[in-house]
This record gives structure tokens, sequence and C-alpha cells, in this order.
């Protein structure tokens, strides 16, 4: 296989808090993404789930340099973007691009769409002309499937699914390597989640992009991702292969969450036993000992509650980070809910 | 049509480039479809060009008296179209001249401030932390610096001159624009389309002047549209007080202030240049209403 495009070892984002009045003031770490690691290869897409607050957002902020990397290393093509001056990240993100969850509120209200999708190449090409960037753009507009005499409108003239295009179309207009997509279809209808998740697969395959397609839903993870990383509370649980993460997964967070998302046939559905998730994620301010899930984990021993688990990669190349992951139960395949 | 010229005609429609619009082009065209900022903005103008050319055009000067007419009021036969002062001074032409005073005083003393206020507070609130609280302590220290205190430093120091009007006045009034500049950008930098931006690769400059300010403009305006007629007004205290323009020059505030004290004898010398002052004012309201609205791409007519 050849190397990944994008090499993430050991990186964390400390945010720093502070909490108290004037005097007293009390100081915390959050560690908001804590020792992940993870390989992106070359037109691939790696799909990252976990619930809210675990750090998803983070982690594609940290890769982007928008947050900064307390430590650990994500090596891009065979330089370290943790260690980059502000100058030097700036430019690199010619080659990695974000997509945001909020379609609308990421839009300046009062650029117009020409001139939002216009921006990468003003800053990263200032020496275009402009008949130059009014071509680009109005070719990736297409490409995006928007209408190109739709330049001169306003974002709110437009619908959530458009705006989501045309934030597709300012991330792919610089032609980058790796597209980041912070949860690109959350805010949407579900039927227009399918027509963004197909767009962003199609476009995948046209120009050979390397997607991390971050989200919550699972189903659309499966749809579009060869590889699925699942978080916890800033930490990776597990590691897998598409089928693998759906048909045996093997971290018990990851069993519960699969076994969250109901099955489209009533009957069944009431039929099967649902063991859902107890108890909220525990506050990223304190966060347990051991292992991070050991206190809603079905699984959970007193070594849990110890020892943290590393990251383990298995035979077949997949990685879970559980302490007893080869002693659980082997979960028959729910078919139906695939 | 043939099937070559459909062909070439598919072929133009295809790579037929659309132009761009600006924000600023698109304000315009409905600005100028918004009718009370049309007729403000005509007012202005004829305002603009009757205290420019106005004094040149008539037979009188603004600081000669008229040895025949003392307190006149208007009338076609002497020529005093808006009557005479207690000194037997044309009122329509020391009118036009308070005007340009006025306005210049408005308008210097406002570009001053909007410049200052919004690079400041845009900085301060970009930036935050330890820059926004170095720069906005800064802001407060001048701000508890006794106004007229100030302006008697500076007519101390430098004499007494017009220009210091302008500058004492823009000193102190860019405070409260950048105050309100930066609590807006304090907001504004928070939005996902700044982050966005950021992940454009703009740089934290390019960040503010393409993002952060076209968003402040509209409260900008509005505050912008409540600053002229203080300014105005603080110049003529000023020159109440005889800090600001000194006889035989005049402004409006000056001569509404000598008006009000002949309202009994000589109403006339406070009508005109109060009538002029709040026609003024007005256009100005209504022309930065007119902009808010234009300059807001929701709020399409």
């Amino acid at each position: 296989m050849r190397a990944p495009v994008l090499q993430v070892r050991d990186l964390s984002v400390h945010f720093r808090v502070e909490s108290g009045g004037l005097f007293r003031r009390q100081r915390h770490v959050v560690r908001a993404v804590d020792r992940v690691s993870f390989d992106v290869h070359a037109a691939e897409t790696l799909g990252i789930v976990g619930e809210s607050g675990c750090g998803k957002s983070t982690l594609a902020r940290a890769i982007l340099g928008l947050v900064r990397a307390h430590s650990g290393s994500a090596v891009w093509l065979g330089e370290d973007l943790v260690g980059l001056s502000e100058e030097q990240m700036r430019i690199k993100r010619r080659e990695i691009q974000l997509i945001f969850q909020d379609p609308q509120g990421s839009l300046d209200p009062r650029m117009t769409v020409g001139d939002i999708v216009a921006e990468p190449l003003r800053t990263f090409y200032p020496s275009m002309s402009r008949l130059q960037v009014r071509e680009r753009v109005q070719g990736i507009m297409k490409l995006v499937g928007l209408l190109p005499d739709q330049i001169n409108r306003y974002p709110h003239e437009f619908s959530g699914g458009q705006c989501q295009r045309i934030g597709i179309a300012r991330a792919l207009v610089v032609n980058p390597r790796l597209v980041v997509c912070d949860e690109p279809v959350s805010a949407l209808d579900v039927s227009i989640q399918a027509q963004i998740v197909n767009l962003l697969k199609d476009l995948q395959k046209k120009l050979q992009l390397s997607l991390i397609f971050i989200a919550h839903d699972l189903s659309v993870v499966r749809h579009v991702s060869d590889r699925v990383m699942v978080m916890y509370l800033g930490k990776v649980m597990e590691v897998a292969d598409r089928d693998s993460i759906y048909l045996r997964p093997r971290h018990p967070y990851t069993r519960a969450l699969i076994e969250s998302v109901p099955i489209p046939d009533p009957v069944k559905e009431r039929a099967r036993a649902r063991r859902s998730l107890e108890g909220d994620i525990p506050s990223p301010l304190n966060p347990p000992s051991g292992c991070v899930f050991h206190g809603r984990c079905p699984f959970a021993i007193e070594q849990c509650r110890r020892e943290e688990p590393g990251l383990e990669t298995l035979d077949s190349g997949n990685q879970v980070a559980c302490l007893r992951h080869r002693e659980l139960p082997e979960d028959a395949a729910d078919e139906d809910r695939n | 049509m043939n099937e070559t010229s459909r062909d070439a005609f598919d072929q133009a429609l295809d790579t037929r480039i659309i132009r761009g619009r600006s924000l600023y082009v698109d304000a315009w065209h409905r600005l100028l479809k918004n009718r009370a900022a049309v007729a403000a903005l005509f007012v202005l103008g004829l305002m603009v060009a009757l205290v420019i050319i106005g004094p040149m055009l008539s037979q009188w000067d603004h600081e000669i008296p008229d040895w025949d007419n003392y307190s006149t009021p208007p009338s076609l036969e002497t020529g005093h179209l808006f009557g005479t002062d207690a000194l037997g001074r044309d009122l329509f032409v020391r009118t036009l001249v308070g005007g340009q005073i006025s306005l210049l005083v408005g308008l210097v003393a406002t570009l001053v401030s909007l410049i200052i206020g919004i690079s400041y507070g845009a900085v301060a609130g970009y930036f935050g932390g330890r820059v926004d609280n170095l720069m906005m302590r800064a802001v407060d220290a001048i701000y508890a610096m006794p106004f007229m205190f100030f302006v008697i430093l500076l007519m101390v120091i430098f004499g007494r001159n017009i220009f210091l009007i302008f500058v004492a006045i823009g000193a102190i009034n860019w405070l409260d624009m950048a105050r309100i500049v930066r609590g807006q950008t304090l907001s504004l930098k928070n939005k996902d389309f700044v982050e966005a931006a950021r992940a454009c690769g703009a740089t934290e400059m390019q960040i503010i002047r393409r993002h952060i300010v076209p968003n402040l403009l509209g409260v900008v305006i509005v505050y912008v549209t409540l600053t002229i007629p203080q300014v105005i007004l603080v110049e003529s205290f000023l020159s109440f007080l005889g800090l600001g323009v000194q006889e035989p020059l005049t402004s409006w505030g000056a001569l509404v202030n000598e008006g009000a004290q002949e309202l009994e004898t000589a109403p006339w010398s406070l009508f005109f240049p109060a009538g002029f002052l709040a026609a003024t004012l007005f256009a100005f309201n209504f022309l930065g209403d007119g902009l808010r609205d234009a300059l807001d791409p929701k709020d399409r007519l």
C-alpha cells in the first residue's frame, strides 16, 4: 500500500478553561483531542463518528491548523503540520480544505456567491486575472450543480442544500487534495443529505480527493466511508474498515452506537432487545480514570477502571482500544439494519 | 436556425462569462430605488452646491454690513433675501457661509472618527485578549479626560484655528465609534464564515477588511447619522463658548444661537439657519436609513 497522504500521530488538543471570578480563579485543562492517531490515504474516505462533544470538530480544525495542537504530529505529504508557523500553515490550506456543518452560517451574508467561491483563489493566487477567476468559479459551480448565472446572488437566496453546494465549490476551487467535511449534512433534510453525500462521492472520484468525513449519523458515514474511526471523549476507540465496523464491531462503544441505529422495519424494531447506553458522556473537564468508557460500558471490569487501554492493531489491520475486546462475545451481525 | 449556427449559439452560451457584481454596486442600485434616500441625496447635493456657490453669486458679503439696513426682515426690495442681522449683515450669505463651516465640521470630524474608530475597534475586537484589553483601556483613559479641558489645551498650544475643531471633535468622537465597532466585531469574529475565510487562506487583515468591516456597516451607518448632527451641535456649543469659529466667520450653530436671542424682535434670523440645519439633518437621517437598508442584501425591496 502506498504511503498515506496524512499521517496523524498522538495528536492532542488541549484547551485551557478558566472558571470562577476575578479572584480565586481556577484553571482546568480540557483534553478535547487526546493522543489521536490515524492515517488517510490518497482518494480514500475516512469517516469519523462519535457523540457530540467527543472532539471530532476540534480534530478537524487541528488538522487545518485553525486550532493549535498541543502535542503530537500531523504529517502531510512528508511535512509535519503541527510545527508550522501561521503563514506556512496558511499556504498549506490550499491543499487541505474544510466544509462546514452550518451551510448558511459559513457563507458571508454580504458577499455574492461569486465572491465567496472566488475567495480562496484571491488569497492563494493573487496574481490571477479577474477573467481567469471568473472562469474557474463558474466552472466549479457547474461541477457542484449550481448555475453559473447565480454568481450575483446572495447566500440568503439559497436553500440549505444549495448553500452547502456553494461551500463545496469554495472548498474545491483551489483543487485541494484533502477535504475535511465537518458534519456537512447534519443540518440538511434527509432528502437533501443524499444529494450532497452523493455529490461528494462523485467529486471524490472525479478529482481523486481524500476525504475526512465527520458525522454523527452512522448510516451516512457507512455510505461514504472506506474506513471508519470511532471517537469518544477525545480518544480513538476503534478504527476499522467500513464493513468490519458495521458487521463485526469490536469495541463495546461501537457496538452500542450501532445498536442505537433503528431498524427501518417496525416489526423487527419492536422485537429486538435494545441495549441502549446508560448515563451521559462524562465531563471532559474531569475524565474518568483508566478507560474513559468504563462508566457506561456493560462489560467493564475492575481493571478497566485503572488501566488505560492503548490502541491495539489486530491481524486485520483494524485497531481497537479495549482491554477486553478478545473476551467479548461476537456480535451477531444485524443485517436488517444495514 | 440551421445546425451550424445553433452550435455556435450553444457554444457562445456555454462560454459566456457572467460579470460579477460587488456588494457596493448592488447597494448603489438598491439605494437608487429608495425614494426617501434619493430625495435626501438630492437635498444634500443641493445644499452642498448652494453653500459653495451661493456666497459667490450674492452681491453681499458675510462680514461687511449694509449700513442702510439693520435688522430688516427678508425682502426682495432691499436684496436681503433672508433679511439682515442686528449689525446689518446679509443673513442669506451668512447662512450659506455658516453652512460651509457646519457641513465641513460635520463631515470631516465624522470621517475622522469613522476611520479611526472602525480600524481601532475592529482590530481590538478581532484580536481580542490582551490586545483588546490594552486598546480598550486606552480608550477608557482618553474618555475620562474632560472634553473642554482637551479643547482649551489644544487652543492654548496651537492657537485658535478652525482645523483644531475638526481634530478635537474627531479625537473624542472616535471613542464611541471604536466601542460600538469592537462590540460588533466580538460577535462577528465567532461566526462560521470568519473561520471559513481562515480556512480559505485569508490573512487576519484580509478577514477584517473583507468580512468584518462590511458586516459592521449597518450599525456604523446608523451611528454616523447620529454623529453628524451631534458634531454640528458640539461645534455650535464650542463657538458659543468662544472656542469655535469666531466672528465674523460663522456656522449654523452660531447663527441659531444668535437668532434665538433675537427671536422676539427678528424671528427670521432664527428661522432661516435653523431651517437649513434641520433640513440637512433630516436628509442625513434618511440617507443613513437608506444606506443601511441598501447595504443589507437580505433586505431587498
